[in-house]
């Protein structure tokens, strides 16, 4: 019972957020000077052109009619069409939203599965070889661009070394170099997090009473620190996810991928605002929707957080 | 006697998360009626949760009550004006548990004395003077006026907050559990020091303890509390010879080792086995009346009807002062 | 009771135990030479005030000491005839909670907070006596039921944060003795509850002790509440035992002036009006333990022998060891 009460308030909590996001979205785009009428009509336009552009597109009415418009379309999922094509929003976001989402799953695996053994034993062994190299690593993985990154692997491994294809998504091999120079900044940030947090929790009381018990030190520190230390890691992995769907419009842009990345690029070059608003809310949405299941699983792996 | 302190149906709610926060709200204190005559001590004893901390803030309008008066030297409090209130409560000192948290960490001590000093606009040759003179009064030398509050022992920390308070020149002090964190013999020496200290500047104590060796020891009359509640008070000598109150009488014989072979003070008052009070708790909790039944030995149906008010066991001038909030008083004595 | 231990030997003896830690350049020698002696079905308390090295003792004897910066300098621990100080790691661990176990003394902070009360018990039981997953909880289930916690093994399903204080406690009891030890340290495990839930943890702590047989090292700064517990006490200061006798003799006739002092520092509503005896200046660093006799400089009854040389641990009279050059006498306070 505490558990569906926990979901259902973290969902109330997510629809909230998604509300607040396009009602700001609406606002930030009437704001922003340019009127799209006068983008799709043309320098040399009538203003009876003008004027039946702002029809079709519904922007002569007032601003509250045309937010509650606005918002009765976003229940419905309808993001519009683009001006230029005219193509639904949404049709054009789901082509893409695969293969971005599937980039992003990828670096935050490349993330994890580096980071987080590599974080726990620069904990359990503090000051060895082990903590120095996590040490490099996570300041390199900071302070190196992503998109730098990837066009160093790309140099490296895809032109001098051709492991790996250029360009293109036809297979699982083209995803590998744009995976690795996107997750590795993650992995930098989760591995700092992992050893922050590990160390934290061994030197909690309850480790003196593991070891009390007779219990090894691989049980100490694997079992009884490691699952008080991943609970902060879940939720910055949420986070951490949020923040590669951003990473990705620029990586797909030096890998030449075509992702969701792209599609927005070219909508706001294009001035194509139902595009950028329809993108902006759908990452909204994933985004939300990504820590509401880390918030989830977080009260699976902590039943403290249900209770308060 | 005349009365320092006199409070009537003290009340301290506070709202709960949310919106419906209002409604489940705690009632943290619960109508206190409490007086503490000049220069004596009054001790109050109750365990973690009672909401004896809670009433010592609201007492001093740290937080001020959500309802109730409390009247100090005369002065209705809630009535006073911010400035007229930061006035009044120079001469409302208060000594916390934990004296790491009381003293500012980047502070040297003589700085943090002179703040009140500043404040009072005593000039700097005279603040030098009452300083050396608080600091030899809680036995800390001079000569360590420079330095900061972690070169010092817990129990030296508690001695410079107490040198704190009096440098305001109080008439009451609020000690709030002052020598919980000391160790055994460092406790000795804060507790005669308070004692010393209230002879010579003829102060008045209230003195929240959940130890209540130590308020029978120190004060002069003693409230014992539970969950808000004041449910039996009485000048100390009477409390501890006659426990009136069930919760008072466990209090006392769960003091461990009787305070040394003078079992005699809490003879006659059996201890329950665990099973019978958790089965006896499980079976009457939320049954209203009084807040006390579920724990109770000695209630019975009448309990649950109605919560009991504080009466006086007696009319002559002695027992009169010894008050308890219990249906089955009888029973006790 | 004493006819008994001079002829069994001791379960386990700590034998002359030093420890010291280095921190660069300094050193602070924790224990100097302890002797303890613990034996079947009986609770041997020990006394001390912070930094005294009562932790450091338990410490060593769970095989706990970090190394560095603490090293056993000297002495033996002695289990059943075995000295444990020079065996390995693996050995030590097949005494750690399966021959010696521990309770703590903040059981929501020493219970893991991310498992289940029940997985925190059978874990132990899986990896010492073998048994498998059903077996062990079935076991659990009894060990609940042991320590007061209900028949139904319902406690074994729930997380630390969903027991009150009182219940910690008891899980915490049922992890240190589900692998029926012969030893248990109880360090200070009353020391962070209330009054009344203290009581019944040491009643619980001493049916334990007769049920199981155990041989019980329990850990407090409290007088009370080793009067109320132990059978045998020591008096520990600076890393030395001062006093070691039976319950009743120390009590009654208190040898070692560190000892009378300390029992005369504790307030009660029979010493109303009486001043405390106080320690003057505090318990020493262990980088600049005195020279002689630790105690001398806050010593009534300190001669010039007491700053020279350190009295040894004596038998006064039968049954009762205290090492001080002026054992049993008295000063004029």
């Amino acid at each position: 019972m505490d558990v569906l009460r926990f979901i259902a308030r973290r969902f109330c909590r997510l629809l909230l957020t998604v509300f607040i996001i396009s009602t700001l979205v609406f606002f930030v785009v009437r704001v922003i000077p340019g009127d799209p009428a006068m983008i799709i009509a043309g320098m040399d336009a009538s203003p009876e052109d003008i004027m039946a552009i702002r029809a079709r597109l519904g922007t002569d009415r007032s601003l509250v009619i045309q937010y509650f418009d606005w918002l009765w379309d976003i229940v419905h999922l309808d993001f519009g069409t683009t001006l230029i094509s005219e193509e639904p929003v949404l049709t054009l976001i789901l082509e893409r939203f695969p293969l971005t989402l599937l980039l992003a799953v990828l670096g935050i695996a490349i993330g994890i599965v580096v980071a987080v053994p590599l974080g726990v034993i620069s904990a359990v062994k503090r000051w060895s070889a082990w903590d120095y190299f996590g040490l490099v690593f996570s300041q390199l993985g900071m302070a190196i661009p992503s998109f730098w990154l990837g066009i160093l692997l790309l140099l490296i491994l895809a032109v001098r070394f051709p492991i790996f294809p250029l360009f293109g998504a036809d297979s699982a091999a083209h995803l590998v170099l744009p995976a690795i120079s996107l997750g590795f900044a993650r992995a930098a940030v989760i591995l700092r997090l992992t050893r922050a947090s590990m160390v934290e929790e061994l030197s909690k009381e309850y480790i003196i009473t593991a070891r009390a018990k007779g219990l090894t030190e691989r049980m100490v520190k694997y079992k009884h620190a490691l699952k008080n230390a991943l609970l902060p890691i879940i939720t910055i992995t949420g986070i951490e996810f949020g923040y590669m769907l951003g990473g990705a419009i620029i990586i797909e842009q030096v890998f030449s991928l075509p992702g969701l990345g792209r599609l927005f690029l070219y909508g706001i070059y294009q001035r194509d605002f139902p595009l950028i608003q329809g993108g902006v809310i759908f990452v909204a949405i994933v985004f939300s929707l990504v820590n509401f299941l880390a918030d989830i699983l977080y009260s699976i792996v902590n039943p403290k957080i249900r209770v308060e | 006697m005349d009365q320092l302190i006199e409070c009537k149906d003290i009340v301290k709610i506070y709202r709960g998360r949310g919106l419906a926060g209002a409604a489940r709200g705690f009632k943290a204190v619960d109508g206190i009626n409490l007086s503490v005559a000049k220069k004596t001590s009054f001790g109050l004893v109750g365990e973690s949760g009672c909401g004896k901390t809670t009433f010592a803030r609201t007492l001093l309008y740290l937080d001020p009550p959500s309802s109730g008066s409390v009247r100090y030297d005369g002065v209705e409090l809630g009535t006073l004006s911010h400035r007229e209130l930061r006035k009044f409560r120079k001469r409302m000192q208060i000594v916390f548990q934990d004296p790491n948290s009381a003293l500012n960490p980047k502070m040297s001590i003589f700085d943090s004395l002179s703040e009140g000093l500043i404040n009072r606009r005593i000039d700097k040759d005279e603040r030098g003077r009452r300083i050396k003179d608080l600091l030899d009064l809680v036995g800390i030398s001079y000569a360590y006026k420079n330095r900061y509050p972690h070169e010092f022992s817990g129990g030296q920390k508690q001695r410079i907050v107490i040198a704190r308070a009096l440098s305001m020149e109080p008439d009451f002090l609020l000690l709030d559990e002052p020598v919980s964190n000391l160790d055994v013999s460092i406790q000795a020496q804060i507790i005669n020091l308070l004692s010393d200290l209230k002879k010579e500047f003829s102060l008045t104590y209230l003195f929240i303890s959940h130890d209540l060796n130590l308020v029978s020891y120190m004060c002069d009359t003693v409230g014992v509390m539970f969950k808000g509640k004041i449910v039996e008070q009485a000048p100390t000598d009477l409390l501890v010879s006659n426990p009136t109150h069930p919760y008072t009488r466990r209090l006392l014989a769960s003091i461990p080792g009787a305070a040394f072979g003078e079992r005699g003070l809490s003879k006659g008052l059996e201890e329950e086995s665990v099973l019978v009070i958790e089965a006896r708790k499980a079976q009457r909790q939320g049954s209203g009346g009084c807040p006390y039944y579920p724990f109770c030995p000695i209630g019975d149906g009448e309990c649950t009807s109605r919560a009991p008010g504080l009466r006086s066991l007696g009319d002559d001038t002695i027992s009169s002062r010894h008050v308890v909030s219990c249906f089955k008083t009888e029973a006790g004595t | 009771m004493e006819a008994k231990s001079s002829v069994k030997a001791p379960l386990l003896a700590v034998e002359n135990l030093g420890v010291c830690f280095t921190h660069g350049a300094m050193q602070a020698h924790a224990l100097r030479g302890i002797d303890l002696e613990f034996f079947k079905e009986e609770i041997h308390g020990l006394v001390g005030e912070s930094g005294s090295g009562k932790t450091v003792t338990s410490t060593c004897i769970m095989g706990l000491l970090q190394s560095p910066p603490g090293e056993i300098t000297s002495g033996k621990i002695v289990y059943d005839g075995v000295d444990m100080v020079p065996l390995p790691e693996p050995e030590k661990r097949l005494y750690r909670g399966r021959k010696i176990a521990m309770v703590f003394q903040e059981p929501g902070k020493y219970l893991n907070p991310a498992f289940k009360i029940g997985d925190q018990i059978t874990e132990m039981l899986i990896l010492h006596l073998g048994l498998d997953k059903k077996a062990a909880r079935e076991r659990a289930v009894h060990l609940l039921d042991l320590v007061g916690l209900g028949k139904d093994g319902r406690v074994l399903d729930s997380y630390p944060h969903e027991l009150s204080g009182g219940m910690k406690q008891r899980a915490m009891i049922a992890i240190a003795i589900s692998c029926d030890p012969g030893f248990l340290i109880a360090d200070e495990p009353t020391t962070a509850l209330d009054v009344t839930l203290q009581l019944q943890i040491l009643r619980l702590i001493k049916k334990l002790k007769d049920i199981l047989g155990m041989a019980v090292l329990f850990i407090s700064h409290d007088l009370g509440v080793v009067k109320e517990v132990a059978d045998r006490v020591s008096v520990i200061y600076a890393g030395r035992i001062v006093e070691t006798s039976t319950k009743g003799k120390l009590f009654e006739n208190p040898l070692h002036p560190y000892t009378k002092l300390l029992m005369l520092s504790i307030p009660s509503a029979q010493r109303r009006g009486v001043r405390l005896a106080t320690i003057p200046g505090r318990v020493p660093d262990a980088d600049k333990t005195p020279e002689g006799c630790a105690f001398h400089p806050r010593c009534p009854l300190a001669i010039e022998r007491c700053s020279r040389e350190n009295p040894s641990l004596g038998d006064f009279e039968e049954g009762h060891r205290v090492a001080c050059h002026r054992a049993g006498e008295s000063w004029i306070n």
